[in-house]
């Protein structure tokens, strides 16, 4: 993770740029280091933590994003040198939006890169340059290797090392690829199986398994998959039960430009879904990937939000939007409660009960405890469920108050109530922030006009209004925040730290509230406000951060009781 | 038909009239050379041995690119094949390879019929005999043989 794609391209940079030789060993000795401290984003680290052979799979998967860079100059034959330098001039805009080198970090905030496509291309063919180089294969091969290895490099030159010809076997290439370049053939006497077709200078196609068919029947037959079902990386030969993957190299032969292109962004969709320090970012129209090094496992003690270079907050571990302090795990219990009816349970069971004779629900709303049933006319006692003619003279007092069972169900009926109770205390208020939210929404695109009339009335410039768009959007993240603190305090379990975490809800939640206020004011007001509302806005975030950090520190440090079993 | 018919499927029903494969046939109807009605007989040492079975084949426009469409219209006790004559076989569906044939997929039809394979069941009350008293299974599977599938 951090030890990010930004520190592999500063090194290659350096590498590539100075004469200087790479530091190899030093890189090495740095690494196990690191391979057993956390690593924040001030350490120097480096992708050769593969050399210290525990914790194999987790190294791998956070290091080898970055690996490729250094690696493929350390291997380097021309082509990936070229291939260097080309990544460097796609990707000088880095620097800026490096946020993991900026300043001291929060611990709520995550480290993160965000890739556009063409990053992402780049780092596929660096890294099949790089494994083709080590594994002497061709680069279409090592990529179909690569992707049946799910880009576990590693463990893919492993396996290729140990057992060279089962790998292939098993990923659907033959043994002798190298010898065989695949080439559009016209061969006397052949009959396409799919077309039955001989015509005697018809051009014919076969990979190494030899099942030859019609370059027409071949094309249609990659056409249909690739444009109608979507696949890939895993085409096989058309050949019965042949597991031969067809290679990018094969299909350029065969079917026009338009399809290879679709066939490309189909592979880097699979590039992406194969390593889990990827994700796309789930904002419509977003052609960006996100990487971050939070594993699932660290779900609990971490809130992963990323930051897209297309504006949108999303969280890492379940690319809902930003849900900041609240957990994962938490989020999908909340929104399942929200959203199905076991409240409504809940409410039914607290406040109602059931006709003894034809069960029909009832609510009391008023009156004496001699209840008569409008549907099965059947007269009972309200508090004992009995009969009523079994309550003899006592009218209106039930002489059976007292038993055991009359008591449970109450008991039971007043914790239906309290778990109720507890339940919309919260759900009102995260309700009532999601709501104020779309709100604040509205304010914001209001709030260009108001820009616009302030700047007509006040005589302030574009510039001096654009305090009020700050405000705005102070005002939305915060509310965003403050509605997942009440879901995350829904499952928080008293102890010594509930209470601090409740008084900086309550700050943030004062602080949102008097700068939504302020918004309220009429444009005339606006102009003379402008210091109070950037001290409000600054002050807002303030509290926003405190929150945050204070809930993710100890989330970190396993501080808070999170009830996971609650309804 | 509008669509002349490809050189593929003239040349496979050819040869399905020509060479005959023992114990499977398949006519193409007269109006519609794209639609077979296929008998299919019970392998031998099998629960459907003696038992002749009906199918309706269909070639799709994209055949050979897409599997044929193939029912059973003879009732059958099988824990892959369901009410409605539909066969769960991996070649009719993930599996199809445009170099099978008619040929090839009815072949596949019948070592089905020889080869009931219950863990993978289309049909879950007939599977669910099937593995827990195949025997009595075994004996139905007889009985409807008797019962729906004899030659008229």
């Amino acid at each position: 993770m951090p030890p990010t794609r930004k520190r592999k391209l500063d090194q290659t940079t350096s590498i590539s740029n100075a004469t200087s030789p790479p530091k190899r060993h030093q890189v090495e000795d740095l690494t196990r280091e690191e391979a057993e401290l956390p690593a924040t984003p001030q350490t120097l680290t480096s992708d050769k933590g593969m050399d210290s052979d525990d914790d194999f799979n987790s190294v791998a998967s956070s290091m080898d994003l970055g690996e490729e860079m250094s690696s493929s100059v350390d291997f380097g034959a021309a082509d990936s040198d070229g291939d260097v330098d080309e990544y460097e001039d796609d990707n000088t805009g880095f620097e800026t939006s490096a946020k993991d080198l900026v300043g001291k970090r929060k611990a709520f905030e995550t480290d993160f890169r965000v890739y556009s496509p063409q990053d992402i291309q780049n780092q596929q063919d660096a890294q099949v340059a790089e494994v083709a180089n080590l594994l002497e294969q061709p680069p279409e091969a090592t990529a179909i290797l690569l992707r049946y290895g799910r880009w576990n490099k590693e463990r893919v030159i492993e396996q290729y090392m140990d057992n060279q010809e089962e790998l292939l076997e098993k990923a659907g290439l033959g043994q002798d690829i190298r010898r065989n370049p695949p080439r559009i053939e016209s061969v006397s006497g052949f009959v396409c199986d799919i077309c039955c077709e001989d015509d005697h200078d018809m051009e014919s196609f076969a990979m190494i398994c030899g099942h030859r068919f019609c370059t027409d029947c071949y094309r249609q037959y990659l056409t249909q998959k690739i444009k109608d079902e979507g696949e890939a990386a895993r085409i096989k030969c058309p050949g019965d039960r042949c597991n031969k993957i067809i290679d990018a190299k094969s299909l350029d032969l065969l079917v026009p430009a338009d399809l290879t292109n679709r066939y490309h962004a189909l592979l880097m969709r699979t590039y992406v879904d194969d390593r889990e320090s990827l994700k796309w970012c789930p904002a419509p129209n977003c052609v960006y990937a996100v990487e971050c090094s939070v594993k699932r496992r660290d779900l609990l003690k971490i809130v992963p939000t990323v930051h897209c270079d297309c504006k949108h907050a999303f969280c890492f571990g379940c690319t809902l939007a930003d849900h900041q302090p609240c957990p994962c795990a938490l989020v999908k219990k909340w929104l399942k409660k929200c959203e199905d009816d076991s409240e409504t349970a809940n409410w039914i069971s607290a406040n109602t009960k059931e006709c003894p004779k034809c069960h029909s629900t009832i609510e009391k709303n008023g009156g004496c405890n001699h209840m008569t049933c409008r549907k099965c006319k059947n007269e009972f006692c309200w508090m004992c469920m009995g009969l009523w003619s079994e309550h003899g003279t006592s009218w209106y007092n039930c002489s059976r108050f007292e038993e055991k069972s009359g008591h449970d169900a109450r008991d039971a009926q007043a914790r239906s109530r309290q778990s109720l109770e507890r339940y919309l205390h919260y759900y009102n208020r995260y309700a009532n922030h999601e709501q104020s939210a779309k709100l604040d929404k509205d304010i914001f695109h209001k709030t260009e006009k108001k820009m616009t009339l302030l700047q007509a009335t006040s005589g302030m410039s574009w510039i001096e209004v654009q305090f009020l768009e700050g405000a705005s959007q102070a005002l939305q993240q915060c509310r965003e925040t403050l509605k997942w603190t009440y879901a995350f305090a829904y499952y928080l379990g008293r102890n010594n730290q509930t209470e601090i975490f409740e008084d900086n809800q309550r700050d943030l939640e004062m602080a949102v509230e008097n700068l939504s206020e302020m918004f309220e004011k009429p444009t005339d007001q606006l102009a003379g406000l402008k210091v109070e509302m950037l001290d409000k806005t600054a002050y807002c975030q303030k509290r926003k951060v405190v929150v945050l950090d204070d809930t993710a520190r100890k989330l970190k440090e396993g501080e808070w009781d999170l009830i996971f079993c609650t309804p | 038909m509008t669509a002349p018919l490809p050189k593929r499927i003239i040349k496979e029903t050819e040869r399905l009239q020509n060479e005959p494969v023992p114990g499977i046939s398949a006519t193409p109807h007269d109006d519609n050379a794209r639609y077979f009605d296929v008998m299919v007989e019970g392998p031998g040492g099998s629960c459907y041995e003696g038992g002749v079975f009906n199918l309706e084949l269909f070639l799709p426009d994209d055949y050979p690119m897409c599997p044929p469409r193939i029912r059973f219209l003879t009732r059958i006790y099988h824990p892959n094949i369901d009410r409605l004559g539909r066969i769960c076989l991996d070649v009719l569906k993930n599996n199809w390879s445009p170099a099978l044939q008619i040929r090839t997929i009815l072949l596949s039809i019948q070592a089905l019929l020889g080869a009931p394979n219950p863990e993978d069941p289309l049909n879950e009350a007939v599977a669910k005999q099937w593995k827990e008293n195949q025997q009595e299974a075994i004996n139905t599977a007889r009985e409807w043989t008797k019962m729906y599938a004899q030659r008229k």
